[in-house]
């Protein structure tokens, strides 16, 4: 197993690499360059040449690209341009929100949609399977912010059950010491601030797990239904065994495989953000904040960002195959 | 009384909206202990529909079941299969009724290691966990023939070769020394010489434990080296019932006289035609209406079609040699019959099918397509003599 993890993370330095020449090359060919861009449409040329000199953008490309590589394995992200933060620090900053927020999302995905997905299998015509089946096709078809608003609208505004905006309540008094604020509270005591940041997250959660919720239902139907039809599940019956262990070690470790991979993409697309939600509920994650520097085209935060989508794509994909080697043996290296 | 008596078992398989399908219509047979029974038929004639009835593994919707199937259990008690609860039926499975099934790599766990599908069964049924249970589970592996079975425990079922994988469901199957063992086509995947393995294996443990096996199968070879009788199924009904010398000797359905004479033979002159069964298993007719297999039939006549014809003793047969036919087949095998091992003798024929065990050993399954050198040419004249 510590093997396969080496080698796979191996294997992940070559598409690293490639990724930050195409990211490089990229902002270097834009129309103009990243100095006009920085300068606007009404620079003078002089100002172009000396803001290109300052940057170093004056040198050939793979010199740039070498200085941009050794910045960047001292994790120096270069200087936001729209507040003149070092990237690295407006980015560790709004992290954990997006963190918290789609670990929320994703586990109430889960939580919910891989029993519904099977009993609406077990139980297929029924009642609850209709209802799990549309339920999940108006889930995908609905807008996030449009639900966002909804559910902000009704439970925060009309009922008042929860609150309506942010990360935490402005008079709560809590420590930070890791930025997840529902971490923080556990791991220094303050209930109180974990309850209420759990309680900030209920709303844009459910709003943002509505998606990966209607697709894991979906695939873990699917699969069930596929499984439940295999030869080897009448073998486990005819063999007299309990539900239980019928059910569950060889329906269920078998109909999980796809929906491990449904998740774990579902979770990458998490991570990278979700502008709107974190719009609606103004949580501060790093979606919002990366629409803002969409807007300002503050190229040393995309590519940042960007950078930053791909390893959490590359990472959960590693998490997805050693995953899928733990629970199916015909994918294991030997 | 047997140890299973199946009694106008009746399977419908439709739903809302769609159209009956009679898959079994009407199956009666019995099996005694440690009696080895063939439920002979092509495809679609209902034998592996009947097996999932027995075993109570046909899906709970869109199926009705009829008839009645007593069985004893090992207490002494006579229960009927086909409508004891879901909880009671699978105290039943397991331990006092096994099955076998046709394709061995299907019909495992892909992601569950060999030793853990095979201990589960002893836990549930024997109550063995951990270290017992691993230990058992390697002596029963071992006991079919796997050898190295403490290895074989840890590894995947596609870490086996097919003639393994057999073993081992056949190993889960024999666990708990089931008193009746029915095996659905268990050679049909697996490559001739592996077969006469597996048929061999199962004869043994049959014979050790006494067990019964309900042998369904579509390879006369396999009902020649194995079974003591003989059911042959056609549309959903058992249309020859005999001893297995009666039937091979002197087949006197149509049905099963075609089945014998389509067998081809290594010593007939090349380019010699085949001698199939005309028509197909869908040119049939209701049996209300008459015999299913009039359609296809060579000794067609007028009273076919005046309802159903009866399972009843042949005339001159031998003990126990039922035919649901009007106009049975009197004249003895087809020519081409080579199934048995040895020129069957009148007397035999007339003593009903409690042979000599040994009698089709040898060959076994391998004389199963007629590939065997040819033994008993003589055998069809000797035997209508």
């Amino acid at each position: 197993m510590l093997r396969l993890i080496v080698r796979r993370l191996l294997q992940l330095i070559p598409t690293l690499f490639g990724l930050t020449i195409l990211l490089f090359l990229w902002i270097n060919r834009l129309p103009g360059g990243p100095a006009s861009a920085l300068l606007g449409e009404r620079a003078t040329e002089a100002d172009r040449r000396q803001i290109e000199a300052a940057l170093g953008l004056d040198e050939p490309v793979w010199i740039q690209y070498g200085r941009w590589m050794e910045r960047l394995f001292q994790l120096d992200l270069g200087t936001s341009v729209q507040t003149g933060q070092p990237v690295w620090e407006e980015f560790t900053q709004r992290f954990p929100a997006t963190v918290e927020l789609a670990l929320t999302a994703i586990l109430i995905a889960v939580v919910i949609g891989i029993p519904l997905g099977y009993f609406a299998a077990r139980r297929r015509g029924s009642w609850l399977d209709v209802t799990a089946v549309s339920g999940s096709l108006i889930g995908v078809c609905i807008p996030v912010f449009f639900l966002a608003f909804l559910l902000r609208a009704l439970f925060a505004v009309n009922l008042g059950w929860l609150p309506s905006v942010g990360r935490q309540s402005t008079g709560i008094d809590a420590t930070e010491v890791t930025g997840f604020f529902v971490l923080d509270g556990l791991l220094t005591g303050e209930w109180d601030a974990s309850w209420d940041a759990i309680e900030h997250l209920v709303l844009p959660g459910v709003a943002l797990a509505s998606i990966p919720l209607a697709l894991i239902v979906r695939i873990t139907r699917a699969s069930v239904l596929e499984v439940l039809g295999e030869d080897y599940v009448r073998t486990a019956e005819s063999k007299g065994l309990n539900q239980r262990v019928v059910r569950g070690r060889h329906v269920m470790r078998n109909a999980l495989l796809p929906v491990v991979t449904t998740v774990g993409l579902a979770t990458g697309s998490l991570l990278s953000g979700a502008v709107l939600t974190e719009s609606v509920f103004a949580f501060g994650g790093i979606g919002s904040f990366i629409q803002t520097a969409i807007d300002g085209r503050d190229y040393p935060v995309l590519m940042g960002f960007i950078l930053f989508i791909a390893l959490t794509y590359v990472f959960i994909n590693l998490l997805v195959d050693l995953a899928y080697s733990v629970i199916d043996p015909r994918v294991r290296v030997n | 009384m047997s140890l299973l008596s199946v009694d106008e078992l009746a399977v419908t398989f439709g739903g809302r909206g769609m159209r009956e399908v009679n898959a079994v219509s009407g199956v009666s047979f019995s099996v005694d202990e440690g009696q080895v029974v063939g439920l002979v038929g092509e495809s679609g004639c209902g034998k592996s529909v009947t097996s999932l009835a027995l075993m109570g593994l046909l899906p709970n919707k869109g199926v009705r079941v009829g008839g009645r199937a007593m069985f004893r259990t090992g207490r002494g008690e006579t229960v009927d299969l086909l409508t004891l609860g879901r909880s009671a039926l699978r105290d039943l499975r397991g331990t006092q009724l096994a099955m076998i099934f046709q394709d061995p790599l299907s019909s495992l766990n892909p992601v569950v290691p060999i030793g853990v599908q095979v201990t589960e069964i002893l836990t549930r049924h024997r109550g063995l966990r951990g270290q017992a249970a691993r230990k058992e589970a390697a002596h029963l592996l071992d006991r079919v023939g796997i050898p190295d079975p403490t290895r074989r425990l840890k590894e995947y079922p596609h870490q086996l070769s097919g003639g393994m994988r057999q073993r081992a469901l056949i190993a889960m199957a024999v666990a708990c020394a089931p008193r009746l063992l029915i095996a659905d086509e268990p050679t049909t995947a697996l490559d001739v010489t592996i077969q006469a393995q597996i048929l061999e294996l199962l004869k043994e443990l049959v014979d050790d434990q006494g067990t019964a096996l309900l042998m369904i199968t579509h390879d006369l070879g396999v009902v020649a080296g194995m079974c003591d009788t003989v059911n042959v199924l056609y549309a959903g009904k058992v249309v020859e019932a005999a001893g297995r010398r009666p039937l091979f000797a002197a087949p006197a359905h149509p049905y099963a006289h075609g089945l014998l004479g389509s067998i081809p033979r290594l010593d007939a002159p090349r380019g010699e035609r085949l001698n199939p069964i005309r028509g197909s298993i869908n040119d049939t007719i209701a049996w209300q209406d008459g015999c299913a297999f009039a359609p296809r039939c060579d000794f067609y006549v007028d009273e076919c079609l005046r309802g159903t014809p009866q399972l009843a003793a042949l005339p001159r047969g031998a003990d126990g040699h039922d035919v649901r036919c009007v106009n049975p087949v009197m004249t003895g095998p087809p020519e081409t019959t080579t199934l048995l091992d040895k020129p069957t003798t009148p007397e035999e024929t007339a003593s009903g099918g409690d042979d000599d065990p040994d009698g089709g050993d040898g060959e076994g399954p391998a004389a199963g397509g007629g590939t065997d050198e040819d033994t008993g040419t003589g055998s069809g004249t000797e035997a209508s003599a």
